[in-house]
C-alpha cells in the first residue's frame, strides 16, 4: 500500500488545505472566573484551555524560589486522558509535560515584562484537552490570552505556528497526520510586532538550504495567528465594556 | 467550509482507535474548463481544451470532456494513453484510488497528466463545496466512491451548462460497472462502458486492440470449465502467512519447462528456501515474478525438478487433459534426495505483470479474433488476445499486456499494445531487447534538454570559483579506437625534488547535471550508459556525452583531478583533489600509445609521460597481485562493421595492450583514493563499491576441472587463488591457463554498489581493496557523479544538497544502479548474441575447434576462441534414438558410446543458425572431432537436418 500523499499535485494537503492555510481558529477568553486569566482556543481539532494566576500573588516570600529582581514564570502543562485517539493513560509530570512546560515558560519568560513585578510569581497552567497536531502551539496561543485576560503585562502577544516541509514545499500549521508522517517539523513562537523570536524548534533534519523556507512559512503562519488572536482581543474588551457599561 | 470525518480504526496493538480528522471543503477549486466566469479559470498546469473536437464519436457526436471511474483508469491505461484520447477529467476520488491499488498505473497517470497536449485535468472533488459527499449509513466505500463520482459528474454538466448552454458541452461518463453505468443513467448523466464509448470512435478503428478484455465477474462461472481452485482473498492470505501456514515469495517460473516453477520465500528461513511447483494447477495462475502465497505439501507429496525440457506447444483451450498426461510425464521415479519442498499457489498478493514483447501465434480458424501471443520471455505464460489485424501482426514483434486470468481459462487474457515491427530487423530486436532488459532508451524530453547548457559554450570567470588552471600539463587520453565519450585523461611528469606527480583528470560531469533538476533525474533513473553492438543508449545527452564533458584534445574542458606525488618505487606520498580547466595534448587510442612507448626515437612530452605512467602502473599492477587481486578473463568479442549495411562481417576477440593495462592501473588507483577520502569525510553516506567473496561452494566446478588435468587450484583466499591460477600452466596445452581463468570468472559473485552507513563489509575481493568505488566515468556511470558531488563536497568545492546526505535516500539510488548495471550487461550479451547470428547467417555454416567449458547430463557447453563464442552440444535430439550417455558427477565427464569427454577436451565443431523458431533464432552446435557414429557431423559431407541453402554449402566446401 502506498503511504499517504501529503500533497497532492494540484497543491492540497490530505485535509484539503493549501500549503500555507491554517486550520479553523476558534477563541474564547475569560472562560473562568476564578482564574485571574483564563482561554480556550481550537486549531483544527486541537484543543487547548489555559488559565493564569498571576500578580501580585507570592509577594511577602511564601515561596523561596521568588526573584529578587523580576517575576517568576512557572508553567505546567497536561494533556487530557481523552485527548488522543488512543485510551492510554498518562502519569502527571511525565517527560513530555514537563519539556513543553519548560519550553512554554521560556516562551512566555520572554514575552511577559518581569520585571515589573519583582518576587511575585505568574502561574499559567495549560491543558491539551484534544490533540491533533501543533500541541505547542495551541497551548502558546491559548496562554497568550489568558495572560492578557488576567492583564498581566506583556511586550507583545507571542504567537505560534508549526511549520513542516514536504516535496520541496514548505507546509504551514501541521495536523497530527502529517506530524506523524514523520518529516521534519517545525514549531515557532513569535512576538509579530517586533518580529522577534520567542522560541524556535526543530525535530528530524532539515538541509539549511530549506531552513529559510519553512521558518518563513512558520512566521507567515504565526503573523496570520496574530491578526485573528487580536480580533478575538477586540471583541472580548468589547463585549466587557458593554457589559461594564450596563 | 469545514467537514469532520470520524471513523474507527483498529491499532496494530488489536485496541480500537477513535479517529477524528478534519476535512476542508472549498470553493476555490477550478473546474479546468479555460474561461469558466464562475471559476475564473484560475488554475495553473494544464487544462482542458475549451470546445474539444476531437474524437469523433458515433455515440456522442456533441463536443464532451470524457470522465474515467477508477477501473477504467486501472485497467484501459493504454486507451487512455493513445493520442486519441484528450480531454479527460480526473477525479481525485479516482486518483486516490488508484494509488492504493497501482503505483505503476498511478506513475503513468501521472505522467499523462503532466503532457500538455493531452489535455488531463485532475478536479480535487473530495474538497469541493459542492461534490463532497459522506458515507452513508450501510454505504460501503466503495459504493460511496461510485456515488462521489456520479455526483462530480453531474455537477460538472450542470457547471458547464451554466458557463455556455450553447456550447453543449457535457461531461460523458466512462465506467464498466453495469449497475453504476444504469444508475448514472438514471440521475441523467451520460454514461457509456469503455468499449461502447471505443468502438463509437470510428476514425480510430486501431484503438479498439488497445482495449483490455475483462470478463465481468459472475460471468466466468457460466461458460466453460473451471480449470484452476480459486484466489484466496488478501485477508485471509495475511492470516494465514502469519500463522504459518501459508508462506509469501517471489514465484519464479521455469525457462524450460512450463509447467514448473520455484518460489523464493521471502525472509531468512533458512529451511525451505525454495518451494518447487509443478503442474498448472499448483501454478494456479501466477505469473512470473508475482508475490504469492503457497501452501506446502506434506514431504509425502514431494516431487523433484524435473530435469525435461517443456514447451507449451497446445492451441486449444480444451486440451486440459493432454495437460495431465504431460504432467505425469514429469514424475518419474527418482531418489529420495532429490526430492524438495513442493506446495501450490493459494492466492496472489501483488502482481507484477508489465507490458511483453512477443509474437503472435495466428488461430488455426479462419476469421477469428482471438489469438494467441507467445512473450518472448520463456517464464511468461502465451497470453490470449483480440485483434482483428492478425494478419498484418504475423511476423511482427508485438508488445501486449495482460488483463486478467479467470479460473476457466487455460491462458491469461490480454490486449495488444503496440507493433514493434518485422521480425529479424536490426532495429526491432534492438527495440525488443531494450525494452526486455528494461533499458531507458526514449529521447530525452525537452524538460531533461532544458537544463542543459546554452551553445555555444565558453568557460566564465564564474566556472573558474573553487576551480585550477591546470591547461599548462601535458595531459592526453588513451581509449579504445572511435570513443567520443571520453571521460578520463592522464599526466605524469618529474617534479624537482626528483619525485613524479601523477594526474587523473575526469570530466566534471557534475559542474553541468545539477542535483535534482530534470536532467539530474533522468540520468539517475537511467543509471549507466548502454552499449551494444552497434548502438549506444546515452545516460546523458549527447551534448555533454560527446562533446561538453568528452576529454577531447585541444579544447579547455573542466575536470576533476585528483593529483598524486610519487616516488619512482610508485609510492603515494601526497595525494590532492582538484576541480581543474584541462587542454588535452592528445586523444589516444591503446595502439598508438603503445607504439609511442615502444619507439625509441620518438621523445616528445606527450611520449615521456607517457613512459613515465606505463614504468609506474607496472609497479602498481606488481603490488596489486602480490596483494592477491585477481586477473580473471572473459572473451570479449568485437565486430567488425559494414560501414554501409552495419552488417557486422567480421568478428574478433578483443586485444590486450600494456597500454589497457596502463590507463586501468591508475583508473583503479584513482577510485580507490577517492574511496577512502568520501569515507573519511561521510562515513555514514558515501556511495562505494564492494565485491563479496564467493561461498567456497562456487569454486567446486573450477577446483574438479583443474583437477581433471592434474592441476591444483587453491581457492581459500583470493591471494592463494590468484598464485594457483598463475601456476596452473601445462607446456603442451597454452590455452589452458586462460581456460581456467575464464572458469574462475564464473564463479565470481556480482560486484555491487552499496552506501557506507547501510553496510559493514567494505572489501573489494577481485581488487583485493579493503575499499573501493567508481569515480572515473562520470559520462557513463550515475555512481561517478554522486561520487563526484560527495568529493567536491568533502574539499569544499561545491555545495552539498539534502539528498545527498540522506542514506535512505542513497541506499535507494544504489539499488536502482545495481540493477540497471544488471540490466545493462544482460542486454549488451544479448546484443552480441543477435549479432553473432547476424555473421554466421551471412557466414554460412563453419567448423571450429572449441574447448570444453562444462560437461552436463546430456550436452557439453564449448568456447570458441577463435570467436570467443560459447555454445551447448546437445546430444539428444528431438525424433531421433536417444544415444547411451553415461554421466559422472565427480569428476565431471560425460560418455558417449564409448568416447569420453571431460572439462577443456579439444573438439571440433560446427557452427550453424538455427531459425526454426523465428522468434528465438540461436546459434546451433554440433559435433564434428571426436567422430562418434550417429552422433558427430562428418566434416565435409552435406547434412540433410541442417536445412541450408545448397549455394552456402558449396561456399564451405571451397
Ligand atoms: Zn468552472
Amino acid at each position: 500500500m502506498a503511504g499517504l500523499e501529503l500533497l497532492s499535485d494540484q497543491g492540497y494537503r490530505v485535509d484539503g488545505r493549501r500549503a500555507r492555510e491554517l486550520r479553523k481558529i476558534q477563541a474564547r477568553m475569560g472562560v473562568f472566573a476564578q482564574a485571574d486569566g483564563s482561554a480556550y482556543i481550537e486549531q483544527g481539532n486541537t484543543k487547548a484551555l489555559a488559565v493564569v494566576y498571576g500578580v501580585p500573588r507570592g509577594i511577602g516570600g511564601v515561596r523561596s524560589r521568588a526573584l529578587p529582581d523580576r517575576a517568576l514564570v512557572n508553567c505546567q502543562y497536561s494533556s487530557a486522558t481523552f485527548s488522543t485517539g488512543e485510551r492510554k493513560r498518562r502519569p502527571h509530570g511525565d517527560r513530555k509535560s514537563c519539556e513543553m512546560g519548560l519550553q512554554l515558560r521560556q516562551t512566555f519568560e520572554a514575552a511577559i515584562l518581569t520585571q515589573l513585578h519583582p518576587r511575585s510569581q505568574i502561574d499559567i497552567y495549560v491543558q491539551v484537552l484534544q490533540a491533533d497536531g501543533g500541541t505547542y502551539a495551541a497551548c502558546v496561543n491559548a496562554a497568550t490570552l489568558a495572560v492578557l485576560d488576567a492583564g498581566i503585562p506583556m511586550r507583545d502577544f507571542v504567537c505560534a505556528c508549526s511549520a513542516g516541509f514536504v516535496e520541496g514545499t514548505a507546509l504551514a500549521d501541521l495536523s497530527h497526520v502529517e506530524e506523524a508522517a514523520g518529516g521534519p517539523q517545525l514549531a515557532l513562537a513569535l512576538l509579530p510586532a517586533s518580529g522577534q523570536i520567542a522560541l524556535l524548534e526543530m525535530d528530524a533534519r532539515l538541509h539549511e538550504d530549506h531552513l529559510e523556507q519553512v521558518l518563513e512559512a512558520a512566521a507567515q503562519a504565526a503573523r496570520d495567528v496574530h491578526t485573528l488572536l487580536d480580533h478575538v482581543v477586540r471583541q472580548h474588551v468589547r463585549e466587557a465594556s458593554i457589559l461594564l457599561g450596563d | 467550509m469545514l467537514k469532520s470525518k470520524t471513523f474507527l480504526k483498529k491499532t496494530r496493538a488489536g485496541g480500537v482507535m477513535k479517529i477524528v480528522r478534519e476535512h476542508y471543503l472549498r470553493d476555490d477549486i477550478g473546474c479546468g474548463a479555460p474561461g469558466c466566469a464562475a471559476c475564473g479559470g484560475a488554475h495553473g498546469g494544464p487544462a482542458l481544451e475549451p470546445l474539444p473536437q476531437d474524437p469523433a464519436s458515433s455515440l456522442w457526436p456533441r463536443p464532451h470532456y470524457l470522465l474515467p471511474d477508477t477501473n477504467v483508469l486501472l485497467h484501459q491505461i493504454d486507451v487512455l494513453e493513445d493520442p486519441a484520447i484528450r480531454n479527460v477529467i480526473v477525479l481525485q476520488t479516482v486518483l486516490q484510488e488508484v494509488r492504493n491499488r497501482s503505483a505503476p498505473v498511478y506513475k503513468r497517470i501521472r505522467d499523462v497528466t503532466n503532457n500538455q497536449e493531452k489535455h488531463f485535468y485532475t478536479f480535487t472533488n473530495e474538497h469541493h463545496r459542492e461534490t463532497y459527499v459522506e458515507q452513508e449509513q450501510g454505504e460501503n466505500a466503495n459504493d460511496r466512491n461510485d456515488r462521489a463520482i456520479r455526483v462530480a459528474a453531474k455537477w460538472y454538466n450542470e457547471h458547464l451548462k451554466k458557463m455556455s448552454a450553447e456550447n453543449q458541452l457535457q461531461v460523458i461518463f466512462i465506467t464498466n460497472d453495469r449497475k453504476n453505468k444504469e444508475k448514472a443513467v438514471e440521475e441523467g448523466i451520460p454514461a457509456f462502458t469503455c468499449e461502447e464509448y471505443v468502438k463509437s470512435l470510428t476514425a480510430n478503428p486501431e484503438l479498439i486492440d488497445r482495449l483490455a478484455c475483462l470478463s465481468e465477474e459472475g460471468k466466468e462461472i457460466e461458460s466453460g470449465k473451471i480449470i484452476f481452485s480459486e484466489h484466496l482473498p488478501l485477508s485471509k492470505l495475511q492470516q494465514g502467512i502469519k500463522s504459518g501456514i501459508y508462506l509469501q515469495g517471489t514465484f519464479r517460473a521455469s525457462r524450460e519447462n512450463y509447467l514448473e516453477a520455484t518460489v523464493w520465500i521471502h525472509g531468512d528461513t533458512e529451511e525451505n528456501k525454495e518451494i518447487i511447483l509443478q503442474g498448472l494447477k499448483h501454478l494456479n495462475r501466477a505469473v512470473h515474478e508475482d508475490i504469492v502465497a503457497v501452501e506446502l505439501f506434506p514431504k509425502s507429496q514431494w516431487v523433484a525438478p524435473s530435469s525435461v525440457v517443456l514447451q507449451d506447444e497446445g492451441q486449444n483451450e480444451d486440451d486440459v487433459e493432454k495437460e495431465e498426461e504431460r504432467e505425469q510425464m514429469l514424475k518419474t521415479a527418482v531418489n529420495e534426495k532429490m526430492l524438495k519442498p513442493t506446495g501450490r499457489v493459494v492466492g496472489i498478493i501483488k502482481r507484477n505483470w508489465r507490458p511483453y514483447c512477443g509474437m503472435l501465434s495466428k488461430s488455426d480458424i479462419k476469421e477469428s479474433r482471438r489469438h494467441l501471443f507467445t512473450p518472448a520471455d520463456k517464464r511468461i505464460p502465451r497470453i490470449r488476445i483480440e485483434t482483428r489485424q492478425a494478419s498484418t501482426l504475423e511476423g511482427r514483434r508485438i508488445i501486449v499486456a495482460i488483463d486478467g486470468w479467470p479460473r476457466n481459462s487455460r491462458y491469461p487474457n490480454g490486449h495488444f499494445v503496440k507493433n514493434l515491427g518485422d521480425v529479424g530487423e536490426k532495429e526491432t530486436e534492438t527495440e525488443v531487447l531494450l525494452l526486455e532488459h528494461d533499458v531507458p532508451h526514449q529521447p530525452f524530453s525537452q524538460a531533461v534538454l532544458s537544463f542543459l547548457p546554452k551553445m555555444p559554450w565558453s568557460i566564465t570567470e564564474k566556472d573558474m570559483k573553487n576551480r585550477e588552471d591546470l591547461r599548462h600539463l601535458c595531459v592526453c587520453s588513451v581509449d579504445p579506437p572511435g570513443c567520443t565519450d571520453i571521460d578520463d585523461a592522464l599526466h605524469c611528469r618529474e617534479l624537482k625534488n626528483g619525485n613524479l606527480e601523477v594526474g587523473v583528470h575526469i570530466a566534471d560531469v557534475s559542474h553541468f547535471i545539477r542535483p535534482g533538476n530534470a536532467l539530474d533525474q533522468e540520468s539517475a533513473r537511467r543509471g549507466t550508459t548502454v552499449y551494444l553492438c552497434e548502438k549506444r543508449i546515452d545516460m546523458v545527452p549527447e551534448l555533454l556525452s560527446s562533446n561538453l564533458c568528452s576529454l577531447r584534445c585541444n579544447v579547455d574542458r573542466l575536470a576533476f583531478s585528483c593529483i598524486w606525488e610519487m616516488n619512482h618505487n610508485a609510492e603515494i606520498l601526497k595525494t590532492r583533489f582538484t576541480k581543474s580547466v584541462i587542454n588535452s595534448k592528445a586523444s589516444l587510442t591503446y595502439a598508438e600509445a603503445q607504439m609511442r612507448i615502444d619507439s625509441a626515437t620518438v621523445n616528445d612530452d606527450i611520449t615521456i609521460s607517457l613512459r613515465g605512467l606505463n614504468k609506474l602502473a607496472k609497479i602498481l599492477k606488481k603490488g596489486r597481485i602480490e596483494k592477491g587481486a585477481l586477473t580473471l578473463s572473459s572473451p570479449e568479442i568485437r565486430f567488425h562493421m559494414d560501414s554501409e549495411t552495419h552488417d557486422p562481417i567480421d568478428l574478433q576477440t578483443k586485444e590486450l595492450r600494456e597500454t589497457n593495462s596502463m590507463v586501468e592501473e591508475f583508473m583503479l588507483l584513482a577510485n580507490i583514493s577517492v574511496a577512502k577520502k568520501i569515507h573519511e569525510e561521510f562515513s555514514e553516506h558515501a556511495l562505494l563499491r564492494k565485491h563479496p567473496a564467493p561461498p567456497p561452494s562456487n569454486y567446486e566446478i573450477l577446483v574438479k576441472a583443474a583437477k581433471s588435468k592434474n592441476l591444483e587450484i587453491k581457492t581459500d583466499t583470493a591471494k592463494s587463488l590468484a598464485q594457483s591460477l598463475d601456476q596452473a600452466e601445462s607446456p603442451a596445452f597454452p590455452y589452458l591457463n586462460t581456460l581456467l581463468r575464464i572458469l574462475a570468472t564464473r564463479c565470481m559473485m556480482q560486484a555491487v554498489y552499496f552506501c557506507s552507513g547501510m553496510d559493514n563489509d567494505f572489501h573489494h575481493y577481485g581488487l583485493a581493496s579493503p575499499i573501493y568505488t567508481h569515480f572515473t566515468s562520470p559520462i557513463r556511470r550515475y555512481a561517478d557523479i554522486i561520487v563526484h558531488r560527495l568529493l567536491a563536497v568533502a574539499i569544499g568545492a561545491d555545495c552539498t544538497y539534502p539528498e545527498l546526505t540522506d542514506k535512505h535516500k542513497l541506499a535507494d539510488i544504489c539499488k536502482n544502479l545495481n540493477f540497471r548495471h544488471k540490466m545493462a550487461q544482460y542486454a549488451q550479451r544479448a546484443s552480441v548474441a543477435f549479432h553473432t547470428q547476424l555473421f554466421f547467417k551471412s557466414k554460412g555454416i563453419v567448423s571450429e575447434e572449441a574447448y570444453i567449458l562444462f560437461v552436463r547430463k546430456n550436452a557439453i557447453v564449448v568456447l570458441i576462441p577463435k570467436y570467443g563464442l560459447e555454445g551447448t552440444v546437445f546430444f539428444e535430439e528431438k525424433d531421433k534414438p536417444k544415444p547411451h550417455l553415461i554421466y559422472d558427477d565427480e569428476i565431471p565427464s560425460l560418455k558417449i558410446e564409448g568416447i569420453v569427454f571431460h572439462v577443456f577436451d579439444k573438439v571440433k565443431v560446427k557452427i550453424m543458425l538455427d531459425s526454426s523458431n523465428l522468434q528465438h533464432q540461436k546459434i546451433r552446435m554440433a559435433l564434428v572431432e571426436p567422430q562418434i557414429p550417429g552422433i558427430s557431423i562428418p566434416t565435409d559431407s552435406s547434412n540433410a537436418d541442417l536445412n541450408e541453402p545448397e549455394k552456402k554449402k558449396k561456399k564451405l566446401e571451397k
